[in-house]
């Protein structure tokens, strides 16, 4: 079922959460709706469950007007960062409330339970308690509560944010298959940008309550709209005045037509990848990335002069002065998070 | 070395509180019997004693089941609902506690007064007595116990917070399904712990029980206000026989609350 | 890991830059209002805890604070405001004349005097108590914790007369106390023991050890320690649980009927004097007094208030 929202805003107090925003979610796609915390894209989940109120705009799910329904009569499910299990039930009473609630056949019940605990791989916990599950299991158990009502949209609040990273990693590839599986409308609200490139199949980007860039992965990360796109999706670094990302950037060892000369500063190895820092004059210092064989084969170090110039194909924007220069120690917001690492010189560790 | 402080300041303690409370208290049961069974059998055999209990069981129970409603109600609309004059309602919520019972007697009696209360002489008007009679003691019991719920409640509620009303909400439960099937099962022990203090307060009140109950013995005399009388009237046994009764029902009370507080801790831990 | 977790501060940051270009929709960003308040920032992405906004009143539960509002009223606010009134029916010098017959003004210095004694008792017994119980281990421990809550409990009249079998005419010790202001104290001290218990126990329980360790390291000896670490991070604790204690204290009346003799100018407090009052007729007077007992109570309501937010809400 399609989503769209029109020119929603929502304020709580003086804090304004969203500020005219409009999305349209196709049917049936997996959609991520990212940004940092606080900007606002909870709330716009929470408005299209009708768990919040927008102060002005329409929400319109399947093409019938939302925006007044209370949550009960939405038909959506929502799945919430904290599982909201229901701890007095077991984990199959937990996932057959909402069609207790409809007053199904408890034959039915039974049966719709038995196999959405399989779908979530969870048959062998139908007696256990909440409190007796792991984190991943409980969410687990919340995605098939949800789910057991058929709702025409999942929504789902940082559904993996309070697990640890293994964990969080499996349920992502999960998600996928569930969603290739399930083809239910199925948006989710993420501030980790490598989840949302992994598992999404149109990022919707929130910021400060606005939208800043809506599309595919490939689209965002290929064309970002904006310095805040490019930089919340990925590391950004500066040469020549454009914005860039330090693997689009060539070093060479010689000097060649449009290329920058610079200082290697230094040289870090992690794993397969050799993060480099070159002082590039009255600009600040360049951060690289390489391939541990590329740093080989260009044998340079620290102290050595290299050339730098943009790969093909190379995604850039222009740097706006005001937003990316880092002077002194607190990093503008558009560079801060991984831009901002990665111009202190691509030397946090990666994981 | 550093060892002596504590010991002594632990002998401390154990000495202020065995000295205070424990010894006293156990004197209660021991004095009940200090002339054997027979006097303890006959003041449970006195119809004025009978009737006072019965009386304090009315009023308390009465007093446990208006403050449950309304403690469930208004810790429901201060925790999950905004209006103007909230945090003046959580106040005044609070604010018999702080009130001198005899106090509370005495603004009951103003109001509620048969001669000259601002609402006691219109009801009279239409035969309800309030004050003198047991009306006024329910009213006197309740105002007394009013927090004990609500205070109880809304730390739970706090705690507990929205995800699971919103989760039950987005299933499909409408508002009183949600409070049946999710809020009301999560503030389970809180409600319990809450009643058992507002019932073991009430079963004790004394001081405005006295003021609006005219101490009428044989009609509105409760059980704390007979051992008052039987103490007065030097019949020892029977005071301490009836003294015994309620303590029993306080410390019944503090047992279940101690064990829900170990339950909880456990379920917390 | 390249997540970018971006935190609140630096959401919240009012200097935060304003960024140039276009975004996705096409909307100019460049006069971006800034937003303030980095609380609610970090409160409207929380999806735990406490909603962002509670919800204003449906319509049924406008109905039930109507009907919890009328009840509130009926049993507690009109019954209090009848009593100030009554008690300034008489003028101010009305007030002045019962505050100052003798009687009244002895029975009304005697429970302030007695309910300050208590209330310092408490303070040193009470915090005395709650480190016993939550820093000491011995068998046993459990048990005081559950004596701690028997005076909650007991009927006040009964712990008058419990008191009164240890300490009264037939004390297996030998000490008779009744009708003297001693008496009072120790009544008083039964009925105000876990207030002050109750409040500095938790926070004694949730204390960071830590700084303790620390300061011990820096060699600070025990007795410096409890002082200059400890005592600071209770203070707030221990004076609410003082107020709460002193509140009681001058409200109280069940437990002194029987063991304080009542001896008008001597160990009449002023509950007593009030129920004087009250049975020979004079509301007014008794309405008097009531006022001044509520005026206290609220202070106090008050300056616990202000402890509260001085000393900051635990969790």
């Amino acid at each position: 079922m399609s989503i769209e929202i029109r020119d929603v805003t929502k304020t709580f107090g003086s804090f304004t959460a969203l500020d005219d925003v409009s999305v349209a979610i196709r049917p049936g796609s997996l959609t991520a709706l990212l940004g940092p915390s606080g900007g606002g894209k909870s709330t716009l989940l929470r408005i299209i469950a009708g768990l919040e109120t927008a102060d002005s705009g329409v929400v319109t799910i399947d093409g019938a007007d939302a925006t007044r329904l209370p949550p009960q009569k939405r038909g959506v499910g929502f799945v919430f960062q904290h599982y909201a299990a229901f701890p007095h039930m077991s984990v199959a009473r937990n996932v057959a409330f909402g069609l207790e609630i409809r007053k199904r056949p408890r034959e039915e019940v039974r049966a719709r339970v038995d196999e959405l605990l399989r779908l979530v791989h969870l048959e062998q916990f139908g007696d256990r308690m909440p409190s007796q599950l792991s984190g991943g299991q409980r969410q687990r158990m919340a995605l098939a509560r949800a789910l057991a009502v058929e709702p025409s949209v999942l929504l789902l609040d940082e559904p993996f944010g309070a697990l640890d990273a293994k964990v969080r990693k499996e349920l992502r590839d999960w998600l996928r298959r569930l969603h290739d599986e399930v083809h239910v409308t199925t948006v989710f609200v993420t501030h980790d940008q490598e989840e949302a490139l992994e598992v999404a199949d149109e990022i919707v980007v929130i910021s400060q309550g606005r939208v800043e860039q809506t599309g595919s992965p490939d689209a965002l990360y290929d064309r970002p709209a904006n310095p805040f796109v490019m930089s919340f999706l990925g590391p950004v670094t500066q040469l020549g005045g454009r914005l860039v990302r330090p693997h689009d950037i060539e070093v060479l060892g010689i000097e060649v037509r449009d290329a920058v000369a610079g200082v290697v500063a230094d040289i870090q190895r992690v794993g397969n990848e050799a993060r480099v820092r070159v002082g590039v004059g009255g600009a600040p210092p360049v951060a690289v990335v390489l391939t541990r064989a590329e740093l080989r084969a260009l044998g340079a170090r620290v102290g050595d002069t290299v050339w730098l110039r943009l790969a093909a194909g190379a995604a850039t924007l222009p740097v706006d002065d005001a937003a990316v220069a880092p002077s002194g120690p607190t990093l503008p917001a558009v560079a801060g998070g991984e831009g901002g690492r990665a111009l202190a010189g691509a030397s946090s560790p990666r994981g | 070395m550093a060892r002596r402080g504590p010991v002594v300041l632990r002998a401390v303690v154990i000495a202020y509180l065995v000295l205070l409370v424990a010894w006293p208290v156990s004197l209660v049961f021991t004095g009940a019997f200090a002339n054997g069974l027979a006097p303890v059998l006959d003041t449970f055999r006195d119809p004025l004693v009978l009737n006072a209990l019965r009386l304090t069981a009315i009023a308390a129970g009465w007093a446990v089941v208006l403050n449950t409603v309304f403690g469930v109600g208004v810790a429901l609309l201060l925790v999950r609902r905004t209006f103007p004059g909230r945090r003046l309602l959580a106040a005044l919520v609070d604010l018999p506690l702080a009130v001198s019972p005899v106090v509370v007697g005495l603004a009951i009696a103003l109001v509620y007064g048969a001669r000259s209360g601002w609402l006691g002489v219109p009801l009279a008007n239409v035969g309800l007595d309030i004050i003198y009679s047991t009306p006024g003691i329910v009213l006197a019991t309740t105002f007394i116990a009013l927090p004990l719920v609500i205070r109880e409640i809304i730390p739970v509620l706090e705690e507990v917070g929205t995800e699971q009303e919103q989760a039950a909400r987005s299933l499909g439960a409408g508002p009183w399904t949600t409070f049946r099937r999710i809020t009301l099962p999560a503030i389970r022990w809180g409600l319990v712990y809450g009643v058992v203090l507002c019932l073991a307060r009430a079963v004790g009140e004394f001081g405005a029980v006295k003021v609006v109950s005219g101490n009428l013995i044989g009609r509105t005399q409760t059980a704390t206000l007979t051992v008052e009388e039987l103490y007065m009237n030097f019949d020892r046994e029977g005071a301490f026989a009836v003294a015994a009764t309620l303590a029993s029902v306080s410390i019944i009370a503090i047992a279940i609350v101690g064990l829900l507080r170990a339950r909880t801790e456990r379920r917390t831990s | 890991m390249t997540t970018p977790v971006r935190d609140d501060a630096a959401v919240a940051s009012s200097s935060r830059p304003g960024v140039a270009g276009g975004d996705g929709v096409g909307r100019p960003v460049t006069s971006r209002r800034r937003r303030g308040g980095g609380a609610r920032g970090s409160h409207a992405s929380s999806s735990r805890g406490v909603a962002p906004a509670a919800p204003p009143l449906s319509l049924g539960a406008g109905l039930g604070l109507g009907l919890a509002v009328l009840w509130l009223s009926l049993l507690v606010l009109l019954p209090l405001a009848a009593v100030i009134a009554t008690a300034a029916a008489g003028g101010w010098d009305g007030v002045v004349r019962v505050l100052t017959q003798p009687q009244t003004a002895a029975a009304i210095r005697l429970t302030l005097e007695q309910a300050a004694l208590v209330t310092v008792i408490n303070a040193v017994m009470g915090t005395a108590i709650a480190w016993v119980l939550v820093r000491d281990r011995f068998p046993g421990r459990r048990v005081l914790d559950v004596v701690i809550d028997v005076p909650f409990a007991l009927p006040t009249v009964v712990a008058g007369l419990v008191l009164l079998a240890l300490y009264g005419p037939q004390s297996p010790l030998g000490v008779d106390i009744a009708n003297t202001k001693v008496a009072v104290t120790f009544a008083l001290a039964f009925v105000t023991l876990p207030f002050v218990v109750r409040t500095v126990q938790p926070v004694l329980e949730t204390l960071d050890r830590s700084a303790e360790d620390a300061a011990r390291s820096l060699g600070a000896s025990g007795w410096t320690v409890f002082r200059r670490i400890v005592l600071p991070a209770l203070a707030p604790a221990i004076a609410a649980g003082a107020a709460l204690s002193f509140a009681r204290g001058v409200a109280e009346y069940g437990s002194l009927v029987l063991i304080s003799g009542n001896l008008a100018m001597r160990t009449e407090v002023a509950s007593v004097r009030m129920l004087g009052y009250i049975e020979g007729g004079d509301m007014a007077a008794a309405a008097v007094v009531a006022t001044f007992l509520l005026a206290i109570s609220l202070a106090v309501t008050l300056a616990l208030g202000l402890f509260n937010r001085v000393g900051g809400r635990r969790g």
